[in-house]
């Protein structure tokens, strides 16, 4: 561990939390549930690589209540972790760094997140049939 | 000055301070990884959309429909350059993550390591499974 003698910053908890704080420690978070996810891609190529009666588990699961939270956790994790994504390269490229413009662009990373994963899911259902 | 060599621990050492401080900051590889992160992520941008428009083309799919999907070269090609982006892209973030957390060295190595061997041995699997249904093997 360093040294503690120097100064520190105040601590996480006497923060009041702000869109700008709150939306980072989300694209850590999704970043390490994607990151998880990955598993779940890895067993469904795997299975369908294995045969009929292997994919027919894979997809009995994927299609589960369980699975299909999962599923819908992930699908949120990924368009947020995508449009932050895009947000951060744009930073990274010296744009929208103004307090009003950072706030605009962070409301607009969410409602994507949330347009896109009820759109993905409404058309997935079409498709489905139900 | 005469106590540059010192440790800092009360021992003496024929080391220069140079040669401590080589390899302990991140003024040694950080900006190649800064910059693998941002170049992982412009190409995970259209390669992740394409992924989920087809899954969801796929819901509920039969095991048939599946391997036709995977095997139209295009599909083969995208799915493996997704596959080795995401886990590269994914090691490094979690790299990131690990170095603001671990703050015990050794520790800090074999999580990273481990979970560097990790992506390559799932990236593996996936490839060849991609592999397997597209050249019918």
């Amino acid at each position: 561990m360093a040294s503690t003698e120097r100064p520190l910053s105040p601590h996480l908890q006497i923060y009041k939390p702000q869109i700008s704080s709150t939306l980072s420690i989300l694209h850590r978070a999704t970043g390490i549930a994607l990151s998880a996810g990955t598993l779940l891609l890895v067993y469904w190529l795997v299975s369908a690589a294995a045969g009929p009666e292997a994919f027919a588990t894979a997809q009995g699961l994927v299609g589960s209540i369980l699975g299909r939270i999962l599923l819908f956790g992930w699908s949120f994790a990924l368009f947020y972790h995508l449009g932050n994504g895009i947000r951060h390269l744009a930073w990274d490229a010296g744009w929208g760094f103004e307090l009003p413009v950072m706030h605009r662009t962070g409301w607009a990373v969410v409602i994507f997140a949330v347009a896109m994963t009820l759109i993905a899911w409404i058309v997935a259902l079409v498709v489905l049939g139900v | 000055m005469s106590t540059a060599s010192n440790t800092g621990h009360g021992k003496a050492s024929m080391r220069t301070p140079v040669a401590r401080a080589r390899g302990l900051g991140a003024a040694k590889e950080g900006v190649q990884h800064w910059w693998a992160q941002r170049v992982s992520a412009a190409a995970l941008v259209p390669l992740a959309l394409w992924f989920v428009a087809s899954i969801i083309g796929l819901a509920g799919a039969d095991h048939a429909a599946v391997v036709e999907w995977l095997s139209n070269p295009l599909v083969t090609v995208l799915m493996i350059v997704l596959i080795g982006t995401t886990f590269y892209h994914a090691s490094l973030g979690m790299q990131v993550v690990y170095e603001d957390y671990i703050h015990t060295h050794w520790l800090l190595i074999v999580v990273n390591v481990g979970t560097k061997f990790l992506c390559v041995l799932l990236a593996a699997s996936a490839i060849l499974a991609v592999l397997k249904i597209s050249l019918g093997a």
